[in-house]
């Protein structure tokens, strides 16, 4: 028996119907086409399917669909608004903090849940909070110095 | 178009750090990967896999999963032709297409936990998941290979009845578990290190280790009723996908596209074909698309890691630090199937280094795991951890400096390389000075911490490239090329294009075209995209300007050798006279003037840049816990010239990443059945951001004669120093000398209160 | 006339001779030569192994030309990744 869902994505109204077991991932990918939110584990240890869940930070793939009922689930594809890059987006793309760039998705969901928490962020508080995201290509680097400086902008510091 | 002389004059956008072209989708989730596409009709394919890490296949029965809801069609090794044995050569590195085969679909045996023995589609992935447990088959379960010890004893069960080893002459009666032997080298390594005062003499044991890319294998197949099927999938070479595809399968070449979607890491992982014939074979059984993505756990289980090794060396040395002879004996495995990087971990090993008698013995052994494959420098980490340090204990024993050590005895140009032909014009000396240089070195240093240097080199590839550069009727300018971009490739084209045409970057749109839409392109790795496909940008480029010049000649009415082109224009050489015609005008004028301005280049790349680094690295050891902790870290690579630096940067950083992961915590776990422990990334440990330091990228640039913008391959060079630096400086933190991979806590704290 | 060296299962195939002079003008000629003196060779060279000229390797040697007094050496082909 099938799920009736009523839930917002990136501020718009969405629904789906679902199975019991079914994954909030797999629905936000293949059935919504939300495909900015990666899966690379599965299991909650990757951090690729980061979004946000009533503000707060998740792994969409240790969440089920229809824990979505009433809801407000932020992704990636909800971060630029109005034609424009968010601050964090528009580091990552001036400071190379991509390589291959699957896991920047879930980099900026989650960096973006720290700055709505802790808007001037230490280089230690940036990454552990950041622990929770796998990158194989970066080694980290580039990645902090784009969250702290869009940390900087949006403070309304010139860096 | 050898001559690097790009040099002397100042660039425009060569070393400059603009926004790559694809940045924007890829930071907003509209970029497409492997898994992120779909097509109407389309089934979800699954593969069944061995329980077992030996067994013979008795038989495959698919019948109750055929019955089962859903499902479309089930595919086996009965549904792929027979491949004979024969070595060909498609990209880079051997391949040998009847292991490949076997190893994609299991025929008569399964030879690891994991391994692929047949496979459904369905109408969903649940479906398709049920179903394997549909499909019966019956194994005569064998004892496995689980260690190269078993691996070489004299009664080992064998992997693959008719394997003899190879280089060895007369060739071996009876077959075994040695792939093949290999032996380089030159001079006299007993004389040699009977003129040492000072021998070191030991024995590295290191782990298989997964490249560990995030995202996981992925395709989509569909096949017409004509024949022609279209892959969709990530990968590190369409053009591979494609020939292995055609080869396994049996099908013309011509009768497959491969659309490259982007790309989520590879490092080497991505060179070969898994799921691409599989979903191709379900696309033409079941008449529908088929898409298969593996699972974290499949990644583990059942792709290829790099090879876990164990390696002698003996290195001797003269008081005042004159290395006299170096030997090693080196076995890799292989896994499942031969072709470990036993062979290149054999040229490199001693690589960085000046001995007259050297003396290197490889063994290719197989083993009921994975079947292994590339990772990034495929060899060299595990050789250099072995190297260089006992490197670093000869200079510890004689009181010397170790990057003093390491100049006194550096690879140089006109050096005899261990593997024979003597090295051109390289940078090896140059990054170690910038390494003792650098401010890092002489920082102090606080209780518990140590520091240690290690140099890597790596070859770097040339192979086959082709690309277009077209320009539209606005003077715009197209640049298509076949490689998928994994690391900011597109950006580095475009800064080509754009220095030689002398225009904005920006005017400048960098395309990865699939099979069916540029010439042939070797595939992502090798470290050889921005050398060998940027040089046919470049050389495609250079016809264009000659089209650019032969056009405003014409239309001044004066000869083609009046005409440069300079600054994006082209003008007249003696004098005014004329107004310069730019690449918008010109184009505008294309149709009346000669027709459509556009350039080709396919090429073979030749003149190949080899690389070195050198690196700094400080750990700090907890002697309660034997946790290491690397608090400062210094890369210093030579990049020839860096043609977009943050993105040299990038390859730096990401390699020296990987390298520490090797270093201190990952490895493959396998049980006494051969079942792996650890198949995901909470107990497989990779380095996370608060594991790790700001890393600091040094670039050198000893510019490669070879090219015409003297760049040198950077992906690879970066992960063989810092297992070495690593150890050298727990060694130096603690007086242990850590000669096993990983050097994580348990063995650390062991290796001090052994020692200490 | 070019200087051959040789190494690992080469050299033993050569019967222990780690250098030769070899007069060949391309590598075709080399080869030939080479399989002339010790039958056998070629197959352990042909596909297997990049062209090393004066340094400058060459991953497919087959249209080559040798210059005369250059150091020739069979460099085994490796992978990247």
């Amino acid at each position: 028996m099938k799920h009736h869902v009523s839930t917002t994505i990136n501020g718009d109204a969405a629904e789906f119907l679902c199975e019991p077991g079914a994954l909030l991932l797999d629905v936000l990918r293949d059935v919504l086409g939300l495909i900015g939110t990666k899966e690379g584990c599965g299991s909650g240890d990757c951090g690729a399917c980061s979004i946000l869940l009533d503000g707060r930070l998740v792994c969409a793939c240790l969440v089920l669909a229809a824990e979505a009922e009433g809801a407000r689930i932020e992704t990636v594809e909800g971060l630029a608004r109005d034609g424009e890059l968010h601050p964090l987006q528009r580091r990552f793309l001036e400071d190379a903090a991509l390589q291959c760039g699957v896991c920047t998705p879930g980099f900026l969901v989650a960096a973006k849940a720290l700055l709505d928490r802790n808007p001037d962020p230490t280089e230690e508080e940036a990454r552990y909070w950041l622990a929770g995201n796998l990158c194989r290509c970066t080694g980290y680097d580039k990645i902090v110095r784009a969250v702290l400086e869009a940390a900087a902008e949006m403070r309304g510091e010139v860096r | 178009m050898s001559d690097g002389a790009e040099g002397a004059r100042k660039f425009r956008w060569v070393g400059t750090r603009p926004v790559r072209p694809d940045g924007v989708d890829k930071v907003t989730g509209r970029a497409r990967y492997g898994a992120d596409l779909a097509l109407p009709g389309m089934l979800w394919g699954r593969v069944l896999r061995s329980p077992h890490a030996h067994a013979r296949i008795l038989a495959i029965d698919a019948s109750r999963a055929l019955a089962m809801e859903g499902v479309k069609a089930v595919v086996s090794a009965e549904d792929l032709p027979e491949i004979r044995s024969e070595q060909a050569f498609v990209g880079e590195g051997p391949t040998d297409f009847r292991d490949l085969s076997h190893n994609v679909m299991a025929r008569g045996k399964v030879l690891y936990h994991g391994h692929a023995v047949a496979a459904v589609a369905a109408t969903s992935a649940e479906l398709a998941e049920r179903a394997l447990a549909g499909i019966d088959v019956e194994y005569e379960v064998l004892p496995a290979v689980l260690d190269l010890d078993a691996a070489l004893a004299p009664d080992a069960p064998l992997l693959h009845e008719d394997l003899v080893t190879k280089g060895v002459n007369p060739p071996p009666q009876r077959a075994s578990n040695v792939a093949e032997r290999v032996e380089m080298g030159h001079g006299d390594v007993e004389a040699g290190l009977a003129r040492a005062d000072v021998v070191v003499e030991r024995e590295f044991t290191t782990r298989p280790v997964h490249q560990g890319y995030i995202e996981p294998h992925a395709a989509l197949a569909e096949i017409g009723e004509d024949g022609r099927a279209t892959i969709w999938c990530s990968s590190q070479g369409h053009f591979m996908v494609r020939a292995y595809t055609a080869k396994l399968l049996g099908m013309e070449l011509s009768s497959i596209r491969v659309i490259p979607a982007e790309i989520g890491g590879g490092f080497g992982g991505k060179t070969t074909v898994y799921l691409e014939p599989v979903a191709t074979l379900l696309a033409r059984k079941s008449g529908r698309p088929v898409k298969m993505v593996m699972s974290r756990e499949e990644v583990f289980r059942a792709t290829g890691p790099t090879s876990g090794t164990r390696i002698r060396v003996k290195m001797g040395c003269t008081r005042d630090g004159r290395l006299t002879g170096a030997d090693a004996h080196l076995e890799y495995e292989a896994g499942a199937f031969p072709g470990s990087p036993v062979t290149a971990g054999a040229m490199t090993i001693f690589a960085p280094y000046d001995v007259a008698d050297v003396r290197i013995v490889g063994l290719d052994v197989v083993l009921n795991t994975p079947k292994v494959a590339a990772y990034r420098a495929p060899g060299a980490p595990m050789a250099a951890f072995a190297a260089e340090s006992a490197v670093d204990e000869l200079a510890r024993r004689i009181d010397l400096d170790p990057i003093e050590f390491r100049l006194r005895n550096a690879a140089r140009e006109g050096v005899q390389a261990p593997y024979g032909p003597r090295f051109k014009r390289i940078g090896h000396v140059e990054t170690l000075e910038a390494a003792r240089a650098h401010p890092h070195y002489r920082a102090p240093l606080l209780p518990n911490q140590g520091r240690g240097v290690a140099s890597g080199f790596w070859f770097n590839a040339g192979l086959q490239s082709s690309a277009d550069v077209h320009i539209n009727e606005d003077g715009s300018v197209v640049v298509t090329s076949g490689n998928p971009d994994i690391g900011g490739s597109r950006a580095s084209l475009a800064i080509l294009a754009a220095e030689e045409l002398g225009i904005d970057y920006a005017r400048v749109s960098p395309i990865v075209a699939d099979t069916s839409q540029v010439a042939y392109s070797d595939l992502t790795g090798g470290s050889r995209v921005t050398f060998a496909t940027g040089m046919a940008v470049v050389e495609a480029a250079r016809s264009v300007v000659r089209q650019l010049r032969e056009r405003a000649a014409a239309i001044w009415e004066v000869d083609l050798d009046d005409v440069e082109w300079r600054d994006g224009a082209a003008r007249l050489r003696a004098g005014a006279g004329r107004e310069p015609l730019g690449l918008a005008e010109l184009a505008a004028r294309a149709a009346r003037t000669g027709g459509p301005l556009a350039g080709h280049a396919s090429l073979t790349a030749r003149g190949v840049g080899a690389a070195f680094g050198t690196h700094i690295c400080d750990v700090e050891v907890d002697p309660e816990t034997g946790s290491v902790r690397v608090v400062r870290y210094t890369a210093v690579q030579d990049a020839g010239r860096a043609i977009h630096p943050s993105y040299v940067e990038g390859q730096m950083q990401g390699g020296v990443a990987q390298g520490i992961g090797w270093a201190l915590n990952e490895e493959y776990l396998f049980d006494a059945d051969g079942v792996m422990q650890n198949p995901g990334f909470l107990d497989y440990r990779m380095p996370v951001a608060s594991d790790l330091p700001m890393i600091d990228a040094v670039i050198v640039e000893v510019p490669n004669p070879g090219h015409p913008y003297g760049v040198r391959g950077v992906g690879e060079v970066p992960i063989v120093p810092p297992i070495p630096a690593v150890a050298n400086a727990i060694h130096d933190a603690t007086g242990v000398r850590m000669r096993e991979l990983p050097m994580s806590p348990p063995r650390v704290l062991e290796a001090l209160e052994r020692e200490g | 006339m070019a200087r051959v060296l040789l190494s690992g299962a080469l050299r033993r195939h050569a019967g222990g001779r780690a250098e030769l002079a070899i007069e060949a003008r391309t590598y075709r000629e080399l080869l030939a030569a080479l399989e002339a003196r010790f039958p056998g060779i070629a197959s352990l060279i042909e596909g297997r192994t990049s062209l090393a000229i004066d340094g400058e390797i060459i991953a497919d040697p087959l249209l080559e030309t040798i210059p005369p007094r250059s150091e020739i050496h069979f460099v085994p082909r490796v992978a990247g990744g």
